[in-house]
């Protein structure tokens, strides 16, 4: 049996191991492979999900459903490399033929294009494409326009006046070069990050400047879509104009189509994966079908880290959390193993006490709220959680939580409710819709004071978990889109942030420790509360084969063989 | 000779030797008792009643829990060992965490929840609640549903077209989903109302949600039987007496509308479990802390497969309430409504 619930420092190792026994044996066993990779292409892939992700759009959609879709449909210039494991993390060039050359100020980013990558639509990728590209981020507002893309020169007036973008002095196409150069106003380390999440697909530059919902827009992928009903079903099949430049940016996938319906249960998808009906389902197995699946699909299951984190949010501008005492004393108060109960176990879910998750970069163990302070979580301390809230006075207030409405949130907003209750508070639990909860928490006109939600990360970066969930800059009152929703905005440790940024461009490694430090001095102010690294547990059936997991598309679909 | 029977004669015209018809309520109640499906269903009603009213002690004496409390950590102890009441797999890849299942004895007797708590406990608690909603439910449509059908049958002209739009309006909605819709409107808000301020998590909302939706469904029959009362012999002979509309209404109208109301009642109670149960279920009609039949049901609803208990219990406790109101609604209205017994 395959060991399958694996840390990331642990599938390193051996991943390093594998890498150099293959090596060693690649003259002998490379014709054999080929051959027996060519015996696996072909077949149908059949996927489920309860529902779709919405439009089909890669620069506005920002679901993990439709992401996981768009590594194998959509290229960038870089991209993260389609590998198992930690290599996932890596940037490797994609539509560009090399990394890019890079100024010395880290203000200029020169990309030379491949040539001969056509879109599915049989047109060649140019130039030109990639300028309109990265105009249409802005045309259509995508959902990260304004914090991913705001440092390209001339996307001030991009994000003011959005239908006018160029970008002007931003991105500048050489056709006859066949060049790409993009203007940064100030260093950015993390701009080929940006640069490969699907966001910035590069798309033929007559596509409309629209969301364009359910109609496929031509891609560069090994695969494309070919019909979408956004109540029914998907369709991806082989793009005939798709030549593999690069396994690691976008691999030839093994089946012929894939195909993706939507509708029905969690519990109806386990039984079609188990029946053989269906190869996978997109969302959580039902709780109770866990210990089951556990004993009786043992090589049928994948349960994989991820870089993520379940939190509650509380907002410090509001009684009783804007008293910090308060938000320390529920850190003191939540019981993180009971927490992991509610997911599923130890073996989905591990208790934290920081915003970094486990091996993240600029992640360092500590836990300051637990009944001994030190590394790692132990117990709740009740008795200092009562004192605090003593302190603070504000015992007997009324406090809501806000939670989304699935089981798993649910669980952890009726936990949270009833620790309210024990120290003292009159607190209730309110169930929001999943469609809109999300919007709703993190908008300050409904006062909500204190959520249950979750963030995953878009890039291997430390800034994007604190700068993003708790940066001055995340907190816009009165909007939907304020992703700082504890609204947490401490001007000095914003700074901090902005420092460890601009150190990230010449020297990662000690960006890395700044960062571990700003994770510690947030966790002091208590803006939130840390819950647990949730892990990521797939089914496939019994004929699915070569299961790869990346961190950031999760299941690499194309990378799997159904026959 | 011939003798004849007293009890054969025909009355005096004095009125002398005969005794005085019985009232309604004693018609009602003679009605009740004579009928073995009124007696136990009603027998049947009383001990819910009896069992919900109870929960604390229950609570407190015999499952030593606090329905209300999350119990992830908590353990009991079955044959002298501390057992862990969320039980984590220990096989396989040891996924899942399985709440306790029926241990048949005080503590938790139907097994625990998702978050580790009793659920017999939660089934008398939760009873209140849902009992609670539907009664109280049911006594504001009767109530609203008497003023607007009495107003608008009795009136007449643009009153009661006024009304009787309003009420056609109402009803054009799926009850469902106007239930749905006011809950979203409602719920997860503190509303204040002057000195009185509503939490999302007080009963009082459901109990107004619910008991409005229904209003039309009473409203129209109600101005059905005043309209034809209104025009009714002794009515027409009241006011060719000249007795005031007022006292027409009160001492003429009303006491033969009440009858219909409380042949409403019961099947109107049975409905209204089964829509709180529903809203519950869907998250938009008893929020926590509290408890209802529908909350235990989605409740249940994770642990469909493992422990079938939490959601089966919760629903026969619905489907033997509903059951037992409509028995007893159905004898009642054959007593107050004989007519419509003939015609079944």
């Amino acid at each position: 049996m395959d060991l399958r619930v694996t840390s990331r420092r642990g599938r390193r190792g051996r991943a390093l191991a594998r890498l150099a026994i293959t090596a060693a044996m690649i003259p002998a066993v490379a014709p054999a492979l080929a051959q027996a990779q060519e015996a696996h292409r072909g077949g149908t892939m059949q996927l489920m999900a309860v529902a779709s992700g919405g439009t089909l759009d890669p620069q506005i959609n920002y679901t993990a459903q439709f992401w996981q879709l768009y590594s194998a449909t959509y290229d960038g210039l870089v991209a993260f490399k389609k590998a198992d494991g930690p290599e996932s993390n890596t940037v490797v060039p994609d539509l560009a033929a090399d990394m890019p050359t890079v100024s010395a100020d880290g203000k200029t980013y020169t990309f030379t294009l491949r040539k001969g990558v056509k879109f599915s639509n049989g047109d060649d990728v140019t130039p030109e494409d990639v300028v309109a590209s990265l105009q249409r981020i802005f045309k259509v507002s995508s959902p990260t326009s304004g914090s991913f893309y705001n440092g390209i020169v001339g996307a001030d007036d991009c994000l003011s006046s959005p239908a006018d973008c160029t970008l002007e002095g931003g991105v500048i196409a050489d056709a006859d070069a066949n060049t790409v150069t993009i203007n940064l106003v100030e260093p950015d380390p993390e701009f080929l990050f940006k640069l490969s999440v699907p966001h910035a697909s590069i798309l033929p530059k007559g596509t409309a400047a629209k969301d364009m919902g359910n109609t496929p827009i031509p891609g560069t992928g090994a695969y494309m879509f070919t019909s979408y009903d956004a109540n029914n079903s998907l369709t991806m099949e082989r793009n005939p104009h798709f030549v593999e430049w690069s396994a690691d940016a976008q691999p030839e996938g093994y089946a012929d189509k894939i195909e993706y319906k939507f509708g029905g249960t969690e519990e109806s998808a386990v039984n079609a994966v188990m029946n053989g009906q269906a190869d996978w389902s997109f969302d959580p197995l039902p709780a109770d079908r866990l210990a089951e699946l556990s004993t009786n699909a043992t090589d049928q299951l994948h349960v994989h880290a991820q870089s993520a984190w379940w939190y509650a949010p509380m907002n410090v501008n509001i009684p009783p959390f804007n008293d910090v005492r308060v938000r320390q004393a529920l850190n003191y108060a939540v019981d993180r193993n009971a927490l992991v109960s509610v997911f599923g176990g130890p073996a989905l879910a591990q208790p934290v006490c920081q915003i970094l998750p486990p091996d993240f970069p600029g992640h360092e163990d500590s836990c300051i709220y637990t009944q001994d302070p030190g590394d790692t979580w132990s117990a709740p301390d009740m008795d200092k959680a009562r004192a605090l809230v003593a302190e603070s006075g504000t015992k007997g207030e009324k406090v809501n939580v806000v939670t989304e409405d699935n089981a798993a949130s649910r669980g952890v907003g009726t936990y949270l409710q009833s620790v309210l209750t024990d120290l003292g508070y009159d607190a209730t639990v309110q169930t929001v819709s999943g469609d809109i909860q999300f919007t709703y928490i993190q908008n300050t006109n409904n006062n909500v004071q204190i959520s249950v939600t979750q963030w995953y990360m878009d890039y291997p970066a430390a800034s994007n978990f604190l700068n993003v969930l708790f940066g001055c800059g995340s907190f816009h009152p009165g909007s939907d889109s304020s992703i700082n929703i504890a609204g947490f905005c401490d001007e000095e440790i914003d700074a901090r942030m902005k420092s460890a940024m601009t150190l990230g461009a010449t020297d990662p490694e000690a960006a890395n420790a700044e960062w571990a430090k700003i994770d510690y001095a947030v966790m002091e102010k208590a803006p939130a509360v840390p819950l647990f690294t949730p892990r990521r547990l797939d089914l496939v059936s019994e004929r699915v084969g070569n299961f790869e997991y990346s961190s950031l598309f999760n299941w690499l679909i194309a990378k799997s063989w159904v026959q | 000779m011939t003798s004849v029977s007293t009890d054969k004669l025909p009355p005096s015209p004095t009125g002398e030797g005969v005794s005085a018809p019985d009232g309604p309520w004693k018609r009602l109640s003679a009605g009740l008792l004579s009928s073995p499906t009124a007696v136990l269903s009603g027998i049947g009603l009383i001990l819910i009643v009896i069992a919900v009213l109870l929960a604390p002690l229950y609570a407190n004496h015999v499952a030593h829990t606090d329905p209300f409390r999350s119990g992830l950590s908590a353990k009991i102890e079955i044959d002298g060992k501390k057992v862990p009441v969320m039980q984590r797999s220990t096989e396989g890849l040891g996924l899942g965490v399985t709440p306790i299942g029926p241990t048949w004895s005080g503590e938790y007797m139907l097994g625990a929840d998702t978050q580790g708590r009793d659920v017999m406990a939660r089934m008398l608690y939760g009873g209140r609640s849902s009992l609670l909603i539907a009664a109280s439910a049911t006594m504001l449509t009767l109530v609203l549903a008497a003023i607007i059908g009495v107003a608008a049958g009795y009136t007449g002209g643009l009153v009661d077209g006024v009304l009787s739009n309003l009420i056609d309006m109402m009803w054009a909605f799926p009850v469902y989903l106007l239930a749905i819709s006011l809950s979203i409107v409602m719920i997860g808000k503190t509303i204040v109302l002057g000195p009185i301020e509503l939490s999302s998590s007080s009963l009082i909302i459901p109990i107004t949600i619910i008991g409005l939706v229904y209003v039309p469904y009473v409203a129209r029959p109600v101005r059905g039987r005043v309209m034809a009362i209104k025009n009714s012999d002794f009515v027409l002979a009241a006011r060719g007496l000249g007795v005031r509309r007022h006292r027409i209404l009160l001492r003429h109208i009303l006491p033969n509308v009440l009858s219909t109301l409380i042949v409403f009642a019961p099947m109107l109670t049975a409905l209204n479990i089964v829509t709180e149960s529903a809203l519950s279920f869907l998250s938009v009609g008893v929020q926590a802390p509290n408890a209802s039949w529908g909350t235990i049901l989605q409740d249940g609803q994770a642990l469909l497969y493992s422990r079938p208990t939490v959601a089966l219990a919760p629903g026969i406790a619905i489907m033997v309430t509903v059951l037992l109101l409509n028995l007893f609604g159905d004898v009642l209205r054959d007593v107050l409504d004989p007519k419509s017994a003939r015609g079944r």
